[in-house]
């Protein structure tokens, strides 16, 4: 069995067409699993959250009950994002397991709105929102030690709060990125086979062996997503994370939580002086 | 690509004398098998070594399978029925000359003999890349070879293409549509009847196959319900040799007449796509107007709507055009109108 399917061109090369459909349920099966150990973790191991250093009563009190989390402009992009993601995940997959329908036309118009959304994030975030906040600093690796130290039951320091992103979500973020570019780049040249009306069809811009590997690039990425999916909406419906959920919903977080597991130095709220009140920076 | 000719590979040969353990074989093995029944398609596949199944089930020894049934409704046709019998068959001939038609027209007379009424309506298609063994998209690869710049396309789709460009070559399939059949098909959920036309699906729905058995389903007769018994018919099939080949496309008609008017039509073609096509809006044009060379232009300008040639078949366009029309006109009427 393996992850790859071959075919032999009419050259007489060998060459792989697409990865192993059997994948499908290989990432569905290790999303689920991830969720139900993640769950059982969380319920009958996972000790208290601890943080070190305090927040000032001074610094709190000068923040606004609602912290700003997520501009508009992020969130339509995000349930925009998500929306194109299911759709190309149905209509990639569930003709694969057997439910048969016309998927093509839809799967490419899924693609380009994703394309569209990614693009306009890469921008958005590169010159309107605070780029590096996504990507893991040395406080996040530095805490990383700290907390692995102490999940083996190591004494040592406390980890800081995080800043506007927690190290698991900017990691899942990367993993996110990889794939998305992955599907969208070879996407776009996928779009060379099919009539689409809006790319001119030729099926001869790439070897054999380049359109084969495109595909199983394609389909590797696909199927990645389908388990970062399932953990993604995992995340996004425990009790824990509904707060972060409620921001991506209507924009804002409420100040306990923001002082809870968020530090103030890492994410920089502006106070709610007689200027400000009632507001916060968002990205 | 080298083809090896005649030399079949190893399979397990099942020979069931009945419908229920052919269909128990069928399901046993579902994974690996190949269902034969004149073996006219199969054994191409078999010989060029393209297809190389572990088991083949014959059904040529399920009598049950066999054989032209006038019931309280019409007729019920065996799936194994040769076209040869149909052809010839008193009934088919005299109420539903469409059918007759049809099958006289599949091959060559010794194919006829051979050939099944099953076969020819579940027979693959024959895009010379698929049938070469090339990984197309048909095959579970990711390329059309004959939606190319350069690929040879003659025979190919105008409509309805999606990523494959392969057509359905069934003679027999519009003349079922047009007589509004019913195919009837076991599996193991049991037995079901749908309609000609949903029997057959084009690449958009499943670019591996033409129709909807699944593994382990089994067509076993065809409904011809009396609806259309002693109707007007019309088909034609156009193809480049005439003592013997596929069809390039052909054409199938059943209409109700009162006086010059068309009360009722049923209009399908095959050989433009992957499935043959049921014209609903020709059909509709044409219901309850008088029969005329307009009335059948207007219904061949509509039938070709959409349609998309490739490279080298721009000429199924006029021709499908056309044979909408005759299918309506009828080439007499055509002809002395003309003169």
């Amino acid at each position: 069995m393996g992850f790859l399917e071959w075919a032999t061109s009419p050259w007489g090369e060998r060459v792989p067409i697409h990865i192993a459909w059997f994948l499908i349920w290989v990432s569905l099966i290790a999303g689920l699993l991830f969720l139900v150990v993640h769950a059982i973790y969380v319920r009958f191991f996972a000790g208290e959250k601890q943080f070190a250093g305090a927040i000032s009563p001074e610094l709190a009190a000068r923040l606004p009950e609602k912290i700003a989390r997520h501009s508009l402009a992020a969130r339509f992009f995000h349930w925009i994002m998500a929306a194109a993601m299911f759709t190309l995940l149905f209509t990639a997959f569930l003709p694969k397991v057997g439910v048969q329908f016309n998927w093509v036309t839809y799967h490419w118009i899924a693609g380009i709105v994703l394309t569209a959304s990614i693009l306009f994030h890469i921008v958005h975030a590169s010159f309107y929102l605070d780029f590096w906040s996504i990507w893991p600093d040395k406080t996040d690796l530095q805490d990383s030690v700290k907390r692995m130290k102490r999940f083996f039951g190591r004494s040592g320091e406390l980890p800081r709060r995080a800043g506007k992103y927690p190290l698991d979500n900017k990691l899942y973020h990367g993993v996110i990125v990889l794939c998305g570019l992955a599907v969208m780049i070879t996407g776009i040249f996928m779009m060379f086979r099919v009539r689409t009306g809006i790319l001119p069809r030729n099926p001869y811009l790439f070897g054999d062996m380049t359109w084969g590997l495109m595909y199983v690039l394609h389909g590797l990425a696909g199927v990645g997503l389908i388990g970062l999916v399932i953990v993604h909406v995992y995340f996004a419906i425990r009790p824990e994370k509904l707060p972060i959920t409620y921001s991506m919903i209507f924009g804002t977080m409420k100040r306990d939580f923001y002082l809870e597991e968020h530090d103030p130095e890492r994410w920089v709220v502006a106070s709610s002086g007689p200027e400000n009140r009632g507001s916060a920076n968002a990205d | 690509m080298a083809v090896i000719r005649d030399v079949m590979p190893a399979f397990q040969l099942l020979q069931p004398t009945t419908v229920a353990d052919a269909q128990s074989l069928l399901q046993q093995h579902a994974d690996d098998v190949w269902v034969l029944a004149g073996g006219l398609d199969s054994f191409d596949w078999l010989k060029d070594r393209i297809r190389k199944p572990g088991t083949v089930v014959d059904l040529s020894g399920v009598d049950e399978l066999k054989g032209i049934r006038e019931t309280s409704d019409g007729l019920e046709i065996g799936a194994m029925t040769t076209l040869t019998e149909i052809a010839q068959h008193p009934v088919v001939k005299q109420k539903y000359g469409v059918l007759s038609q049809a099958a006289e027209l599949v091959a060559s007379p010794q194919i006829r003999n051979q050939g099944t009424i099953g076969g020819n309506l579940s027979q693959d298609t024959r895009c010379w890349y698929y049938r070469a063994g090339w990984p197309c998209y048909r095959a579970g690869g990711n390329i059309c070879y004959a939606d190319t710049p350069v690929g040879r396309n003659r025979e190919h789709a105008i409509l309805h293409a999606e990523r494959c460009v392969a057509v359905n070559v069934s003679d027999t399939a519009p003349a079922l549509i047009a007589l509004d059949a019913k195919f009837v098909i076991r599996s193991t959920n049991g037995e079901r009847v749908v309609d000609a036309e949903d029997y057959f699906i084009g690449p958009d729905i499943d670019i591996t196959r033409l129709h909807i058995l699944q593994p382990g389903d089994l067509l076993t007769a065809i409904r011809v319900p009396s609806t259309w018994a002693g109707a007007e018919f019309y088909f034609e099939k156009v193809r480049d040799r005439n003592v013997w080949d596929f069809p390039l496309m052909n054409v199938a008609s059943a209409l109700k007449l009162s006086g010059n008017n068309i009360q009722q039509i049923r209009i399908a073609v095959n050989g433009a796509a992957a499935r043959p096509l049921r014209l609903r809006a020709s059909e509709d044009v044409a219901r309850g107007k008088e029969r005329t060379v307009s009335t059948g232009e207007t219904a061949g300008n509509l039938a070709v709507q959409g349609a998309v040639p490739l490279q080298f078949n721009a000429y199924k366009v006029p021709l499908m055009r056309n044979l909408v029309k005759r299918s309506i006109t009828g080439v007499q009427q055509e002809a002395t109108w003309a003169s």
